[in-house]
C-alpha cells in the first residue's frame, strides 16, 4: 500500500488560523468574527494584522450567526469562529432561517469538534454536529484530516459560493496530507488503493485507518482508504467505485453513528449497490472527560478498532 | 419627486385593502401588526429610504430594511409591490403552493426587496448590524433600518445585539420596535411584562426616541427624519413607534384576537367600507 509519512504532529485548528491569515492578505472581502475563543481558534493573527476587518462579538454566538448572515449583503466573506457545540446546536435556527435558508455566503468555522476536545468533557464536546448540518438544504459539510487539509480547506471556501460548514479539531495529530496542496470541495481522496475492503474515513481517523490498512496488509487483507473530507456533498461516485472492487466498506469518524458520515455512505450504497458495511464511531451516547487518546481508546476510535470492523465486515461478505 | 400626505394617506388606505385581501383569500396570515404597521412602512418606502432602482440583493449605496418580525408579510409584500419590486399582482399569491410570497418572507424564492428570511422571531437585528457593519466597511454612507415586534423583544438574541450595536457604535442603524403592546397569547404586558423598553435601550447605551402617534404618516416622517439625524453620532438610534394592532379596522382594533387570524366573507365586506378603494385593488 502507498504509504505517508507523518511530518510532525500538529492541529487542526492551527491549520484553519494559516489559512485565515493568508485570506487576510489575498481576499479583502473576507471577514472574521469571534464569540471570545480567540486564542482557541488561532484567530489571533488576523485580529492583529486586519483589526478593521475582525469582530469580537463577546459570549453571543446566535448575534455573531446573524451578523454574518448580514455582513454577506454588501460582498463580504464571513468566517465565524467558535466550537463545534457553539457554532452548530446552540446556534441551530439562526443558521437555518438566517443562512441556510437565506442562502448567505457564511463559513462557519468550528474547533474542538468530537471527543478530543478532552478534559472539559461531554458538555462541550459535540458528537452530532456533522447530522446537524448536513441536514441543512445548501449547507456544505467538511471535516479536514490534518493541519495541511485544514488549511488548503480553510482557502477553498472563500472561493465557493454559498454556507459552509467546516468542522476541525483541538489537539495535535500526524500532519501528513502535502504543504499547499489543493482542495476541492465535494471530491474524495483516495489515498491507498486496495481490493478486499473499503476504509472510508473523516477527519481525525484518516491517519487512523491509515495505520489500520498497514496493520491489516500484515494480516494478508489489501485495504482501500478514502479520506472523504467533504461530507455534504458526498462524492457518491468514489465510493460506488471503491465498494464495486471491494464488496464491503467500513465508515470511520469521531461523531455519533447517528446522523454521521456512515450514514450517508450506508445511503449512497443501499440506494445503488448494497454492501456490507461496519461503522466505527460513537454508538448514540456522550462523551466524558478524560485525555482525546483516552478518550478515543475508550470509545473505540482507532485503528484498532478500525482493523476490527474490517475483519468483522469482510466476513459477512 | 416625494407623495404629498394624501398621496400618503390613499396608498396607506390600498395597501390596508391589500392586506385584508391576501389573508382573507388564503384564510390565514396575520392582519393585526400588518395593519398596525402600514403607515410606518409606506412612509418608510415612500418618503425616508433612500432606494435604488430595481433591486440588487448588496444594496450597495442606498439605504436597507429588515423585517424582523416576519409574520406581517401582508404589509411587508403589498407595500414592496407597490413601490415596484415585483408586479402588484403578485399579491394575490401570498402563501398559494408555488409562490414566491411565502407565509414569512424569504429570499429562497427570489422575491425581490426581501434581504433574508424572517418569521422564527428574534433574528433580524443581528442580520441588520452585520449589514451595517458591511456598509461601513465598503464606505457606504446609506443606512440600515429594521422593524421588530415589541413581544419579539422576548427572544434574548434581541439582546446580544442590542448590547453589542452600542458597545461597537454601529451609528448606521435606526431599529424601530412596534410597540402595539399585543402578542399571540394576549397583552404584552401579561405574557411577560417587558418594563420600560426606553429604559432599557438606553441603558443598553442607545440614543431612544418614541413616536406617540404611530399611525399617523406626518408622525412618523417627523419623528423618523429626527432618528435619521441623529444617526453617525456613535450610537445606534432606537425607535419606540405606539401602534395600534388592526389599525383601520374598528373591530380589529384594541384586541390581540386578530394577530394570527383572517376575517371571514362578511367580516372583509365591513372592513372594505372602513377603507375604500383608492389606487385599485390587485
Amino acid at each position: 500500500m502507498k504509504k505517508y509519512t507523518n511530518t510532525g504532529n500538529k492541529d487542526t485548528r492551527s491549520g484553519f488560523g494559516a489559512g485565515l491569515t493568508e485570506l487576510g492578505q489575498k481576499n479583502e472581502n473576507v471577514v472574521a468574527l469571534c464569540a471570545d475563543l480567540i486564542g482557541s481558534l488561532k484567530m489571533d493573527d488576523f485580529k492583529k494584522n486586519h483589526p478593521e476587518r475582525f469582530f469580537q462579538v463577546g459570549i453571543a454566538e446566535a448575534n455573531m450567526i446573524g451578523m454574518a448572515a448580514g455582513m454577506t449583503i454588501g460582498g463580504k466573506i464571513p468566517f465565524t469562529g467558535t466550537f463545534a457545540n457553539f457554532s452548530t446546536g446552540r446556534v441551530y435556527d439562526q443558521i437555518r432561517q438566517s443562512v441556510a435558508y437565506s442562502d448567505k455566503n457564511v463559513k462557519i468555522c468550528a474547533s474542538h469538534a468530537g471527543l478530543t476536545l478532552g478534559e472539559d468533557g461531554a458538555t462541550h464536546q459535540i458528537l452530532e454536529d456533522i447530522g446537524l448540518m448536513k441536514m441543512l438544504p445548501g449547507m456544505t459539510v467538511i471535516n479536514t484530516c490534518d493541519y495541511n487539509q485544514t488549511k488548503a480547506a480553510t482557502l477553498a471556501i472563500a472561493d465557493h459560493h454559498g454556507p459552509v460548514y467546516l468542522r476541525f479539531g483541538r489537539p495535535s495529530v500526524p500532519n501528513f496530507t502535502p504543504e499547499n496542496g489543493t482542495f476541492k470541495i465535494g471530491k474524495a481522496e483516495l489515498l491507498s488503493e486496495g481490493k478486499d475492503v473499503t476504509i472510508i474515513a473523516t477527519g481525525h481517523l484518516v491517519w487512523e485507518a491509515l495505520v489500520a490498512a498497514e496493520a491489516l496488509e500484515a494480516k494478508g487483507i489489501s485495504a482501500e482508504v478514502i479520506n472523504i473530507h467533504t461530507i455534504k456533498p458526498l462524492d457518491e461516485e468514489a465510493i460506488l467505485k471503491s465498494v464495486a472492487k471491494t464488496g464491503c466498506v467500513v465508515t470511520a469518524e469521531e461523531h455519533n453513528i447517528l446522523g454521521g458520515l456512515g450514514e450517508s455512505v450506508a445511503r449512497v450504497l443501499s440506494l445503488n449497490q448494497p454492501a456490507p458495511q461496519e461503522y466505527v464511531a460513537v454508538n448514540d451516547s456522550f462523551g466524558e472527560s478524560g485525555t482525546p487518546a483516552e478518550l478515543m481508546d475508550k470509545y473505540k476510535l482507532n485503528n484498532q478498532a478500525i482493523v476490527e470492523a474490517v475483519q468483522k465486515v469482510i466476513k459477512r461478505k | 419627486m416625494k407623495p404629498n400626505t394624501q398621496q400618503l394617506n390613499d396608498l396607506t388606505t390600498q395597501v390596508r385593502r391589500d392586506i385584508l385581501r391576501m389573508v382573507h383569500k388564503v384564510n390565514s396570515g396575520h392582519p393585526g401588526g400588518s395593519l398596525g404597521c402600514t403607515e410606518f412602512l409606506v412612509a418608510l418606502y415612500q418618503v425616508l429610504m433612500d432606494r435604488k432602482q430595481g433591486f440588487d440583493m448588496d444594496g450597495i449605496g442606498e439605504d436597507l430594511f429588515f423585517l424582523s418580525n416576519g409574520h406581517i408579510s401582508p404589509v411587508f409584500y403589498s407595500v414592496l409591490a407597490r413601490s415596484g419590486y415585483f408586479p402588484v399582482a403578485e399579491l394575490a399569491t401570498f402563501r398559494h403552493i408555488n409562490s414566491r410570497l411565502q407565509g414569512h418572507p424569504t429570499t429562497h424564492e427570489g422575491l425581490p426587496g426581501v434581504r433574508v428570511a424572517s418569521g422564527s422571531l428574534g433574528q433580524g437585528m443581528s442580520v441588520a448590524i452585520g449589514a451595517a457593519q458591511t456598509k461601513k466597511l465598503n464606505k457606504d454612507s446609506k443606512l440600515v433600518y429594521s422593524l421588530h415586534g415589541d413581544g419579539e423583544l422576548q427572544e434574548g438574541q434581541n439582546w446580544e445585539a442590542i448590547m453589542y450595536a452600542s458597545a461597537y457604535k454601529v451609528d448606521n442603524l435606526i431599529s424601530t420596535i412596534d410597540v402595539n403592546g399585543k402578542q399571540i397569547d394576549g397583552p404584552t404586558d401579561e405574557v411577560l411584562p417587558m418594563g420600560s423598553l426606553k429604559a432599557k435601550f438606553e441603558a443598553f447605551g442607545w440614543d431612544v426616541l418614541e413616536i406617540a402617534q404611530g399611525n399617523n404618516i406626518e408622525a412618523i416622517i417627523a419623528g423618523m427624519t429626527d432618528a435619521k439625524a441623529r444617526t453617525g453620532q456613535g450610537k445606534p438610534v432606537c425607535v419606540l413607534l405606539h401602534t395600534e394592532m388592526g389599525n383601520g379596522v374598528d373591530y380589529m382594533m384594541n384586541t390581540h384576537a386578530w394577530h394570527g387570524k383572517a376575517p371571514n366573507d362578511e367580516q372583509l365586506e365591513l372592513a372594505f367600507a372602513q377603507n375604500m378603494i383608492t389606487l385599485g385593488d390587485y
